[in-house]
This record gives structure tokens, C-alpha cells and sequence, in this order.
């Protein structure tokens, strides 16, 4: 028992919630959204399909080529098929899927980064920071996506070597695609973590942090950014969603990333010239694409409902 | 009373500038939220600030602490000028000086722990070695507000407002601050739990010696709780004594007509009043009238009143107030 | 001896959440006379507002429920009516005015414009008619220079002059009830007086009957002519104004009276603070709804809730303890 002080007027009660913890409460929140958690249980299976499969199918046999085994349309040996050069589509997507998810996850990882320093502080410092910051962003969302990333993507493309990572070797391609990608759409996030800086910051929470004396940059880190978390990862997800489908159009352009190395979106460019002769070649890339891109859009409808910080209900 | 204040505010002015413009900001107005007031509170005392919304009490309270800057003046605080002191120096002001919000729903964050609410000003002062011992300081404190400890892990969602008042009021305390600033602490409670926190107010300063300034617009609360009280009206100061003298003889007409608009529970006497009802609205302090501010609605202003600014003088002793008609006389 | 405008009988309105059923309203139950001004107080979550709400049939269902009772007005329930004719009472025959103005005016359109609609709707007024009619209100509310700025958008109104337009709208189709929800709670008392003294006017000129609802007893005490004070959806005490003041009976008005303080008399104590917070509205309760934060609670009242009883003439309290005397009833 602790010493209580009897002079003090006393909330004797309990409180009549049990302990839940907002997290608790956006779990309580998001099942009920029975489309985002289909669009979860999708991810996990395309993931489980990407990383698992590549235990049953080796990276040799994903590049081996028999041009006497081209254009086989789908078969028990090759569930998938296979290309024009021969080589199984199955064990391509499976590995193409490992690229396209790192594509999307990395990219908008760096975007993230980006638009979080960008609107943070454009947001809490306000003045010419937030003026100068603002209209470089906007110069930057007026020039057309695609065609930057086009113009990136031949610019540098090629300039990065290959590289070696535990044994398997990757097109340097796929770095520089997921810089440009990175870099050509963090403005949109900006935009959302500016505005979410600018009313959070006028917050009584933060003015007594400021009175206490905690640094801007705590209060930045550990005061506002935790409350930009909800509309951060809802814009995110969906982003992963985007991202992958930007690759995909590079590379259905010829500019994405380079062969052997496999990408959904490559595989697509690849089956250019076959769409009515052999359309197993574009369905089941095409397929998985738009499965990742339906399920993420799923999953952040739900997280955006679940963590809206203005909800008290469950 | 002790000799020297603990609080000495000295023509302090704080200009919001109005900007306009693409990178470069150019002024095109001054909204003059508080246009120089001084004011001193003795150790230990409550001082009470009232006036009509955009009077600038708010404003005051937040300047004086450092968290707008201010356009001139100084803020002295236990011997340190809070204003005008930089880093370390400045920390250490601030640890003698707290403060308490309106709002219980937006003063905590709701991504952070009661005790990491609590015990932040530990932190950021260093006051203990670890984190145990903040963590049973943070016990402490909820004690002394009333608050059960054992629900220092739950989030605020998870408590009421009068709750999370208190839980404003212990991290205020957290510091051991010799002064605070409540900014409007009760106006967004429910009417029996204003008085829980009241109480609980009145209970810490007798027994930590605290020293408030009290601001609100509930007129009879701050009877209540304060010693002297300062009305403000545009950003300056109008009126300013003890707390009877002040309810019971009000000289400035502003503060008569704020007195005779408060309701008073008692039928047979609120009726048997007699009201000085205001006409109009507080105009914009963007640009306030000339001369005395308040000739726009005062009942009884002269010509006086419109060219020249009252002087701020001691009417009766330590009763402080500005008005050209209680130079002359004609008061009524 | 004047007419019975309105008699709501057992009205109860329940909210159908995620987190569970919220009893808002428990079988409420009161009269309003003709002219007559009757304030309903009570904290954030009593009910007063909900109740105000489920007579004019604008709490939105689901997630409402208004599952029981009778709102009689000059002898048609209103409950019983189709959303058709209930938007011929609205207005018509009882306005209301809310807390925040902006929520009930149209931002984007001039105040001209709204003030000449509802004219032109209910009473079939010309447009030349309702536009000079509009001039004609604003002046009524004490709106300077009406005839110019009847062409202002709300939001180059201050709050107080927000109230008075949204007044102004309330009277336009004379109605025979203005129910006043929180009206001046966001104002400065000042600006509060000024309402006050308005509404006050109106009523006596207009001779339309007030439901003035508020938290704050102070206000109620200078107009009003009966008091229904409400807890947990519950009436609880139920008096003239100067019964209620004199003599509060149920130990909630007690201790709000109590938790006042007041400017006209100097401090002599701490003000006496009702303990606990507001109750739980998700939980059905069980016995008084009061009991666990009364300083009177006998076992009885923590099983059984006390019906609202007449204790006096008039006066009505439900309560098992007499509180001058601290004895059961």
C-alpha cells in the first residue's frame, strides 16, 4: 500500500477501461475491416511465394536456358510455362517477386526518409525554411513522375556494376531503380507530414514540452513524429504499392531493370510481342502484380482506419 | 508579504507579425496580442488575470515563459531574466517555472505512457541517476494529485478530463517548480470537477509554497482562488488589486460591466441586479482604437478618452487602475 | 392558468456502439407551460442535450434508438410523426439555436440568403416580403446597421453576433418553443449577458415558451422559471427557480450549488468538491445513479433508483434521503 496524503482530494477509482494500449485498440479497430484483412493474408501468402519458393527452386534453374523448351504453354513440369528463351516462369516469378517486393519496400523506405525530413521540418520550423522547402517540393511534384523517372532511369542506368551478395549476383539496375523511385515520390509524403507538423505543433502537448525545455529535436523525434505515425504509414503502404508498379512500367518500357536479373515488371516487357500467342508469359507477373497492388491498397484502408488518432471508440 | 517578488514582468509586448509572400516574408500588419504589461507576483501568492477572449491573457502567461518570443521586454523569475538568458542558463529558469493548459485533451501526448509524461521534465533537467528513480518519483507525484500510481503505464485516452488535468498538473510538478502559469486549468472541465481541481491547486501551493498566475474568464472562480487580480482588456492592463477590493470596488468601467455580467446562483439577487450590459464585441487588437482602448464601449467615455492613453496609476493604495474618469472623479 | 405547450413522457434514448449500448436518455418525463422558460442542467454526458435532441427527432438512427415514450406537443406526439411533417414542426413551431453557430449556418451563403428561405418556405413569403422581414429580425436580435449586413457571410460575424443571427433565424417563422441548447457557453460573459438579455426580451415580446439548456447554474438563476436538473439520463430534481435554489433536495443539486463559487460573496472556505467523475453511460446502473460519488448513500440507493417523487409543492426530487435531514423518506 502506498502512503496516501488524505488532504488531497482523492480519485479513488479505478478507471473503468481495462488497459488497453492504442495499439490494442487499432488491432480492435482494423479486424473489423474484413477486406484489409484478406489484403494481409494475400501479402503473407506473395511473401511466403517470393522467399519460400526459392527454397524449392534454385536461382540456376530461374536463369537456365533451353531454346528447345520455348513458349511451352502451361504444363505439370512448368506450371507457369515457359519463356522464349526456355526458362520456367514459375521459378522467374518467384524470384522476380523477391526483386519487385525489395524494389517496393526499399524505395519507399528512402522515401519515407525523405518525406519525413522534408515535411518535418518545413513543418516545425515554419518561416522561409517551410517556404523553401514547400516550393522546391512542388517544382518537383509539377514535373510529370514517369518522365523523370524515364530520364533517371536512362541517365543512370548501367553507371552502377553488378553486384555480389552472398554468392547471388544482382543487376546494378536494381539499385539505381530503387533510388529513382525513391527520390521521384517523396512529395506527397512531405506534404502530409508538413501539414500534420504544422497543427501538431500547436498542440498544448508540445508548448509544455517547450516549457520544460526538451530540445527541438526531441520534440520533433519523440513529441510530434509518433503522432504523424498513422497517416506515415497508411501513405507508405500504399506507396509499396506504387513503387512496384513504377518499376513496372520502366521496366515493360526496356529501361527498368536488366537482364538475367528477373523483376514481375521485366517479365511483362518481355511478353511484349507474345500477348496473343502466349499469354501465360504476361498473366502470371501481371496477375501477381495486381494481387500485391489490390491487397496493399486493402491493408492501407484498414491501418488508416485503425490508426486514426482522432478515434477514441474502438 | 516577502520583500521581493518571485515574479517581475516588465513591459512586456508581444507583436504576432502578419506575413504575406512566396520565400520571402513581408510583414502587412501587427496584430498587438499584449502591448506592454508589468506586473509582480510575491512568493507564494496567486495572481488572478481575467478579460474577454483576445484580451491577451493567454498570451501573457505563454510569453512570459519563453514560448513565444517576445518582442520586448523582461521576465525576471526567482532573480533570472527567463527572456534573455540562452542554453543552460535558460534550463534552469525553466525548471522554476511550469505550466498548466486549458485543454486536457491536447496537453498530453497520446503516444506517450503517463509516467513518460510524468517524469519528461526529469529528464530533460536530469534530476535523478536512473530511470528507477524517476519512475518512483513519478509515483509520488501521482499521489500528491490524487491519482491512483499503479495507472502510471496507461495512455491518457484511457482517462477523464478532470483526470488528465491532474495528470498535467503532476508533470507541472515534476520539476519542482517554484512557479506556475495555469492557463485557463478548469474552463473545459465539467462544473463538480472544477472544484476537485481547484481544491487540488489550493492544496499543492500550501504545501510546496507555490506561486500561480491564475488566468480565466470564470470571473468567480478566480475570486475564489486568487489573492490580487490584474483585468487586461485588448492587451493591456486596465485594472489591478486585491482580490475584495477589486469585486467590491471596482473602479474601471470595464471591470464593472465584466463584474455585473457574471451570473450569480441566487435568483432573487441576480434579478434584483443591476446590469451594465457591454454593447459590441472586443474589437481587433490588429488595430485597436486610439487613446484609452476600451472608448469604443465604454458607457461613460469622454472626449479624453478617445485622444489620450490613460495613465496607469494608484488610485487607492495597491489598487491600481487606468481610466481618465477615475483621474476626474466621474466615475458613475 | 396557462395551456400545456409540450409533455414528454418516459422518453428513452439508447445508443447502439461498437463498444456497447449507451443509456443516454432513462425515461425522462417533464412539461413545458405556454411562455414559460424551463432550464435543463447537467453535466457533458447527463443526457440533457440527447433528450432535446430525441423530441425533435434529429438523433440520427442508427446508432440511435428512441425506444420509448410520448412527446406531446399542444396534444400530437411527435414521435408518432413522419420526417415530412416533422420538418413543418422544426422551425415552424419550435426553433432551436445551438453552442457553436457555425455548425447550423451555411458558410457559403449570405445571411440574406438563409434568413429568406425558411420565410419563403414555411410562411409563403414573396421575395420582396421575406427580404424585408430578414432586415426586420436582425434588427429584432440587436444587429447593428441590419439593412447592409444582411448581405454578410456568417463567418464576418463575431461569435456573439453569430448567436444573435442564428437567433434571428430560430424567430424567423415565430415559433411557439426556441429550445436554446448551451447557447452561450463559448462566449465571454459579457457576450452571455448580452444573449441572455436578448432571448429574455424576445420571450416576453413574442410570448414563445424557452428551453434553456446550460451546465452552468449561475446563468439559469436570473431567467428561468423552472429548473430540471439531469444525471446519467436521469431527471433527478425538478423545482421553480427559487425553490430549487432555496432548497435543493436531491444531494447532485446539492453539491453542484455547493462546487460553486461565487462573486459576490468573499471566500470563507475550499469549495466543497463532489468526488468521482461522471458516470459510465455504457453500463446499465443499478440502484441510484448518484450513490457512488453522494455523501447521503444508504445501502438502499446503491440496489434501488429512487422514482422522481413530489417533495413539496411542485418540487420533485428522486431521492430516498431527505438531505436537510439526512433521514430516509
Amino acid at each position: 500500500m502506498t502512503t496516501h496524503t488524505p488532504s488531497i482530494p482523492q480519485l479513488a477509482e479505478d478507471l473503468a477501461t481495462p488497459p488497453l494500449t492504442l495499439s490494442q485498440l487499432g488491432w480492435l479497430r482494423f479486424r473489423r475491416h474484413k477486406m484489409a484483412l484478406v489484403g494481409v493474408v494475400i501479402i503473407i501468402f506473395l511473401f511466403l511465394f517470393a522467399f519460400g519458393g526459392a527454397l524449392i527452386y534454385s536461382e540456376q534453374y530461374a536463369n537456365y536456358t533451353d531454346t528447345s523448351l520455348r513458349l511451352l504453354p502451361p504444363s505439370a513440369e512448368h506450371p507457369f510455362g515457359t519463356d522464349t528463351i526456355g526458362r520456367d516462369i514459375l521459378a522467374r516469378t518467384i524470384y522476380g517477386g523477391q526483386i519487385s517486393l525489395f524494389i517496393g519496400i526499399v524505395a519507399v523506405i528512402i522515401e519515407t526518409l525523405l518525406g519525413i525530413l522534408v515535411g518535418a521540418l518545413a513543418g516545425y520550423y515554419g518561416g522561409w525554411v517551410d517556404s523553401l522547402l514547400m516550393r522546391i517540393t512542388e517544382a518537383l511534384l509539377n514535373i510529370p513522375t514517369i518522365f523523370l523517372l524515364l530520364v533517371m532511369a536512362k541517365f543512370f542506368g548501367g553507371q552502377v556494376p553488378e553486384i555480389d551478395i552472398g554468392g547471388r549476383v544482382f543487376s546494378g539496375s536494381v539499385i539505381v531503380i530503387v533510388v529513382i523511385i525513391g527520390a521521384t515520390s517523396w512529395m506527397y509524403l512531405a506534404r502530409i507530414v508538413r501539414a500534420e507538423f504544422l497543427s501538431l505543433k500547436e498542440n498544448e502537448f508540445v508548448l509544455a514540452a517547450r516549457a520544460t525545455g526538451t530540445s527541438n529535436a526531441q520534440i520533433i523525434f519523440l513529441h510530434i513524429l509518433p503522432n504523424t505515425f498513422a497517416p506515415i504509414i497508411v501513405s507508405s503502404t500504399l506507396s509499396v504499392a506504387n513503387a512496384i508498379l513504377s518499376e513496372a512500367y520502366i521496366s515493360f518500357l526496356g529501361l527498368g531493370v536488366q537482364a538475367p536479373t528477373a523483376t514481375w515488371g521485366n517479365m511483362l516487357d518481355s511478353s511484349a510481342n507474345y500477348l496473343d500467342s502466349a499469354p501465360w508469359l504476361w498473366f502470371f507477373p501481371g496477375m501477381l502484380i495486381l494481387l500485391t497492388v489490390l491487397s496493399i491498397n486493402f491493408l492501407g484502408d484498414g491501418l488508416r482506419d485503425a490508426l486514426d488518432p482522432r478515434s477514441r471508440t474502438v | 508579504m516577502s520583500d521581493k517578488p518571485l515574479v517581475e514582468v516588465q513591459d512586456m509586448k508581444k507583436h504576432f507579425p502578419v506575413s504575406s509572400g512566396l520565400i520571402i516574408q513581408r510583414n502587412v500588419g501587427l496584430v498587438r496580442a499584449v502591448d506592454g504589461v508589468s506586473f509582480s507576483i510575491a512568493k507564494g501568492e496567486t495572481l488572478g488575470m481575467v478579460g474577454e477572449s483576445g484580451c491577451g491573457k493567454t498570451t501573457v502567461g505563454r510569453t512570459m515563459l519563453g514560448l513565444y518570443p517576445a518582442t520586448s521586454g523582461s521576465v525576471t523569475i526567482d532573480g533570472d531574466d527567463i527572456l534573455h538568458l540562452k542554453g543552460r542558463d535558460q534550463l534552469r529558469v525553466r525548471r522554476k517555472a511550469q505550466i498548466i493548459f486549458q485543454d486536457p485533451y491536447a496537453s498530453l501526448n497520446p503516444r506517450w505512457t503517463v509516467s513518460a509524461i510524468i517524469s519528461e521534465p526529469m529528464r530533460v533537467h536530469k534530476l535523478f541517476a536512473t530511470e528507477k528513480e524517476r519512475t518512483e518519483r513519478a509515483r509520488e507525484l501521482m499521489n500528491l494529485v490524487g491519482l491512483n500510481p499503479r495507472l502510471l503505464n496507461r495512455f491518457p485516452h484511457e482517462f477523464s478530463g478532470g483526470q488528465r488535468q491532474r495528470i498535467g498538473i503532476a508533470r507541472a510538478l515534476a520539476s519542482d517548480p517554484l512557479f506556475i502559469v495555469c492557463d485557463e486549468p478548469i474552463s473545459a472541465l465539467d462544473v463538480s470537477i472544477q472544484a476537485q481541481v481547484v481544491d487540488l491547486l489550493e492544496e499543492l501551493q500550501d504545501r510546496l509554497g507555490l506561486t500561480y498566475l491564475f488566468i480565466a474568464h470564470d470571473l468567480s472562480m478566480v475570486r475564489h482562488i486568487c489573492d490580487r487580480v490584474l483585468v487586461l482588456y485588448l492587451g493591456v492592463m486596465v485594472e489591478l488589486a486585491d482580490r475584495d477590493e477589486l469585486y467590491e470596488n471596482p473602479l474601471h468601467p470595464y471591470t464593472k460591466a465584466l463584474l455585473s455580467a457574471v451570473p450569480i446562483p441566487d435568483p432573487r439577487k441576480d434579478r434584483a441586479r443591476k446590469r451594465t450590459i457591454l454593447t459590441g464585441d472586443v474589437p481587433s487588437p490588429l488595430n485597436p482604437p486610439g487613446g484609452c482602448r476600451f472608448h469604443t464601449r465604454c458607457p461613460i467615455a469622454m472626449d479624453v478618452c478617445k485622444k489620450e492613453v490613460p495613465e496607469w496609476r494608484e488610485a487607492v493604495p495597491s489598487h491600481f487602475v487606468a481610466c481618465h474618469a477615475v483621474e476626474t472623479g466621474k466615475t458613475e | 392558468m396557462t395551456k400545456t405547450l409540450l409533455k414528454v413522457s418516459d422518453l428513452k434514448t439508447r445508443f447502439h456502439t461498437p463498444e456497447g449500448v449507451i443509456h443516454a436518455v432513462n425515461g425522462v418525463s417533464f412539461e413545458v407551460k405556454e411562455g414559460e422558460t424551463v432550464a435543463v442542467v447537467g453535466e457533458s454526458g447527463c443526457g440533457k442535450s440527447v433528450s432535446m435532441m430525441s423530441m425533435l427527432k434529429l438523433i440520427p438512427t442508427p446508432p440511435g434508438d428512441i425506444y420509448s415514450g410520448e412527446v406531446l406537443y399542444r396534444g400530437n406526439d411527435l414521435l408518432k410523426k413522419s420526417e415530412q411533417e416533422m420538418e413543418d414542426v422544426r422551425g415552424k413551431e419550435i426553433a432551436m439555436i445551438f453552442q457553436d453557430p457555425m455548425t447550423s449556418l451555411n458558410p457559403v451563403l449570405t445571411v440574406r440568403r438563409q434568413l429568406t428561405e425558411s420565410l419563403r418556405e414555411h410562411l409563403n413569403f414573396t421575395a420582396e416580403q421575406a427580404e424585408k422581414r430578414a432586415v426586420e429580425l436582425l434588427e429584432q436580435v440587436g444587429i447593428p446597421d441590419a439593412a447592409r449586413r444582411v448581405q454578410d457571410y456568417p463567418h464576418q460575424f463575431s461569435g456573439g453576433m453569430r448567436q444573435r443571427v442564428m437567433i434571428a433565424m430560430a424567430l424567423s417563422c415565430a415559433p411557439s418553443l426556441l429550445i436554446a441548447d448551451e447557447p452561450t457557453t463559448a462566449l465571454d460573459v459579457t457576450i452571455q449577458a448580452q444573449i441572455v438579455e436578448l432571448v429574455t426580451r424576445l420571450r416576453e415580446s413574442l410570448r414563445m415558451a424557452v428551453i434553456w439548456i446550460t451546465h452552468d447554474l449561475g446563468v439559469v438563476a436570473g431567467m428561468a422559471d423552472r429548473v430540471i436538473v439531469m444525471y446519467a439520463g436521469f431527471i433527478v430534481e425538478q423545482a421553480s427557480v427559487e425553490d430549487l435554489y432555496d432548497s435543493p433536495s436531491h444531494p447532485y443539486t446539492l453539491s453542484l450549488i455547493a462546487a460553486l463559487p461565487r462573486v459576490d460573496r468573499r471566500r470563507d472556505q475550499r469549495l466543497k468538491s463532489i468526488p468521482g467523475s461522471p458516470p459510465n453511460l455504457l453500463v446499465e446502473p443499478k440502484g441510484c445513479p448518484f450513490a457512488p460519488r453522494c455523501e447521503f448513500v444508504m445501502e438502499k440507493c446503491r440496489q434501488e433508483n429512487p422514482m422522481l417523487a413530489e417533495i413539496g409543492s411542485d418540487h420533485f426530487a428522486a431521492c430516498w434521503v431527505d438531505v436537510k435531514t439526512g433521514a430516509p423518506r
